[in-house]
């Protein structure tokens, strides 16, 4: 089966063009494109674990090795779209126009993390495995009744596909033929179980085929064949030709999350070597001579100012309201919560 | 076994849970450990650490990340000669496999008259307080003792794990048991190195007093602890009573601590609405209601989703709220 479904790639390891009919859609404009957002959420997810080793943020989920992923399917939606991420797809939001200091809220335990931005259809990060594909397949479907070009893609790990509610949101995507991307980052573990000891089958590509949908294999550190194969499925799904499968194969470098211990289960020494998606494109700007120091250095300091305004606005932000605990379960408030709420608030002598 | 009697080693909660499977494993050929991230790395709160690198692949396996997948096939094991103890990571994610345990495991006796049953046993983490992300605090142990042919156990220290866990997995019927996340670490205390069983079923007065009975299970047993200290310097004597099961229910011990203090404070961290403690009243009504000398008093969580970290403590009951209630019932 990996035969039938071998690894896509525009640009090599080394930064070398393998798939020449693109060379000529790689131009400086889109590389400096990928370029910028990559290293900004990069430096928002190196950022976000020191804050949490110094206990300013809770149990965090680090994405380090999987920006090509994330930011190349993020940046070939339009604003109309919808994405429904998982708790480690906050580069793909960010890269989509979420706001960062809402980003930072999200893992400081506070609601507000989960609002979108206005504007744009984000869902809050799905944090139980698997379950945002059916809601993803739900509103592509929507978009299709209601006339509209815009798509939906549901972003999950390897590990999702294991779950009911992804096969079932495989089935319902086909059989209404809505117009989803269904976006896989395997980045080769779920916590500390490998793909092989996940699934028996030899790709997740593959698992398309039993719900007649058309699905791709691609390397997911490869920003531009990640960027090319979702713009085609996007289009796929505009026109109406229904779903697609994507399977970026990707790395996780890191922890599963700050609270796990990798050692544990892998060499981290060797995870290191796994080809850094934003090296292999710093290469092959270099060799196109689309990399100009200044212009890149400029890029670098304007991210890490970003990240430590965000952080000073996360941390200045008014403390959590505990009014909030209650006020959003219902549009109404029942009268019991009322009144717990009430009681509550009058015995801290609120 | 020539392990002497009566020796004792110092134990945190989840290190009395290990200490209980380490001994089924290594006694019992049909017993096998499921779940997500089980072998290798021993539980993401190490609690089958070590078992898979003494027991093998065979024994302790991690399973794919799929809830309904681990619990539906484990009916199978289990009805066809093995003892499948499954952990799910965090209660909050037992969800997908509801229906596996709602529509069979919870009925394969009664559906077959005794012919075939699930002697599995299903451990999950519960509970806010430390600070864990999303949906991984729920305290929703009430679905589940309104599950008729499941037993619930929930113990709330490291000597009660111990001697419950072992008991739950004698145990002919599929029980959940369910361990407080908070009470994982919060402290040692010397537990048996051999073998030994706690009654399912039974509750266990954890302090005695003659003013108050406190009902508390798994973490809440340490708040109702405090607040009885502190309603001591009070002059009230408060007695803690830890149901250590949820289903069955220990009747006669409730009704015998009711009927000496004829007052009742139930805490616990679940919601109100459909938490346990509603059942409590009206068992409590049943076998006590002309002892009692006050309204029953509850301290729970509100009935709201268990919310993100900064709000959490907002959310848990706390030995103040439970002080509250105390003195509002003796106030009456
Ligand atoms: C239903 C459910 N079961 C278990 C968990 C605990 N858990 C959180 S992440 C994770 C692994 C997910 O792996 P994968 O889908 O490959 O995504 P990745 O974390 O690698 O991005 C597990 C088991 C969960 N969040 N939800």
């Amino acid at each position: 089966m990996e035969s039938q479904f071998p690894i896509q790639r525009i640009i090599d390891d080394a930064g070398q063009i393998v798939d020449e009919t693109k060379r000529d859609a790689l131009t400086k404009e889109l590389a400096l494109q990928l370029f910028t957002h990559m290293n900004r959420i990069r430096t928002f997810d190196r950022k976000a674990i020191n804050l949490q080793r110094q206990g300013r943020l809770g149990t965090y989920a680090p994405f380090e090795g999987q920006e090509a992923a994330q930011v190349g399917s993020a940046l070939a939606l339009n604003d109309t779209d919808w994405i429904f991420p998982t708790y480690r797809d906050h580069g793909a939001t960010l890269t989509f126009g979420a706001d960062m200091v809402r980003t930072l809220l999200y893992w400081n335990g506070r609601v507000e993390g989960c609002v979108p931005t206005d504007d744009l259809h984000i869902f809050p990060p799905a944090v139980p495995i698997a379950t945002q594909i059916p809601h993803a397949v739900g509103a592509a479907w929507a978009e299709k009744r209601k006339g509209t070009t815009a798509v939906s893609v549901a972003y999950f790990g390897d590990g999702a596909t294991s779950e009911g509610d992804f096969h079932e949101g495989m089935n319902f995507a086909s059989v209404f033929q809505a117009p989803v991307i269904l976006f896989n980052q395997n980045n080769g573990y779920a916590i500390s179980v490998p793909i092989q000891k996940q699934m028996h089958s030899e790709t997740i590509a593959q698992k398309a085929l039993a719900y007649g949908m058309p699905s791709v294999r691609i390397d997911g550190n490869d920003a531009f064949a990640v960027y090319f194969t979702m713009q085609e499925a996007v289009a796929r799904a505009r026109n109406g030709q229904g779903p697609t499968l994507i399977e970026a194969v990707t790395w996780r470098f890191g922890a599963h999350t700050t609270a796990d211990d990798p050692s544990k289960y892998r060499d981290q020494e060797r995870s290191r070597d796994r080809v850094d998606p934003l090296t292999r494109l710093e290469q092959f700007m270099r060799e196109q001579g689309f990399y100009d120091d200044t212009e890149i250095d400029a890029i670098r300091a304007r991210h890490q100012m970003e990240v430590e305004e965000a952080v000073k606005a996360m941390e200045a932000f008014k403390p959590p309201a505990i009014d909030d605990l209650f006020d959003h379960t219902y549009a109404t408030l029942p009268a019991d919560v009322a009144r717990q709420k009430a009681d509550y608030l009058t015995a801290r002598g609120n | 076994m020539a392990t002497p009697i009566n020796q004792q080693t110092d134990m945190t909660l989840i290190q009395a849970v290990t200490d209980a499977l380490r001994i089924k494993l290594a006694t019992d050929d049909t017993t096998l450990v499921l779940g997500e991230d089980v072998g290798k790395n021993g539980g993401v709160f190490r609690a089958t650490d070590g078992l898979q690198a003494e027991f093998g692949e065979d024994r302790v396996i991690d399973t794919p990340l799929s809830e309904a997948g681990i619990v539906g096939t484990s009916v199978g094991l289990a009805v066809n000669g093995f003892k499948p103890i499954v952990e799910i990571q965090f209660l909050g994610f037992i969800y997908p496999a509801y229906e596996q345990i709602m529509t069979h495991v919870s009925r394969i006796r009664m559906r077959t008259m005794g012919r075939y049953s699930v002697p599995m046993v299903i451990r999950a983490p519960y509970g806010a307080g430390i600070r864990a992300p999303e949906i991984h605090s729920d305290s929703t142990e009430s679905l589940f003792t309104s599950m008729p042919g499941l037993k619930v156990v929930c113990p709330a220290t490291p000597y009660d794990a111990k001697g419950l866990l072992l008991a739950a997995i004698d145990d002919p019927d599929p029980v959940l048991f369910l361990e407080s996340m908070r009470s994982y670490r919060a402290f040692k205390e010397p537990v048996p190195n051999e073998a030994y069983t706690i009654e399912i079923g039974k509750a266990h007065i954890v302090s005695e007093g003659a003013d108050v009975t406190l009902i508390a299970w798994g973490g809440m047993v340490q708040v109702a602890q405090k607040a009885a200290a502190q309603a001591e310097k009070q002059g009230l004597s408060c007695e803690v009573l830890d149901l250590r099961t949820l289903y069955p229910l220990d009747q006669e011990t409730i009704a015998a601590s009711v009927q000496k203090t004829g007052r009742v404070v139930i805490i616990h961290e679940a919601h109100a609405m459909g938490g346990l403690g509603t059942d409590l009243i009206a068992l409590i009504n049943d076998t006590s209601f002309l002892y009692l000398r006050a309204p029953i008093a509850r301290v729970t969580g509100f009935d709201v989703p268990v919310p993100l970290f900064a709000l959490e403590d907002h959310y848990i009951p706390t030995p103040a709220r439970v002080l509250e209630a105390i003195t509002r019932t003796v106030d009456f």
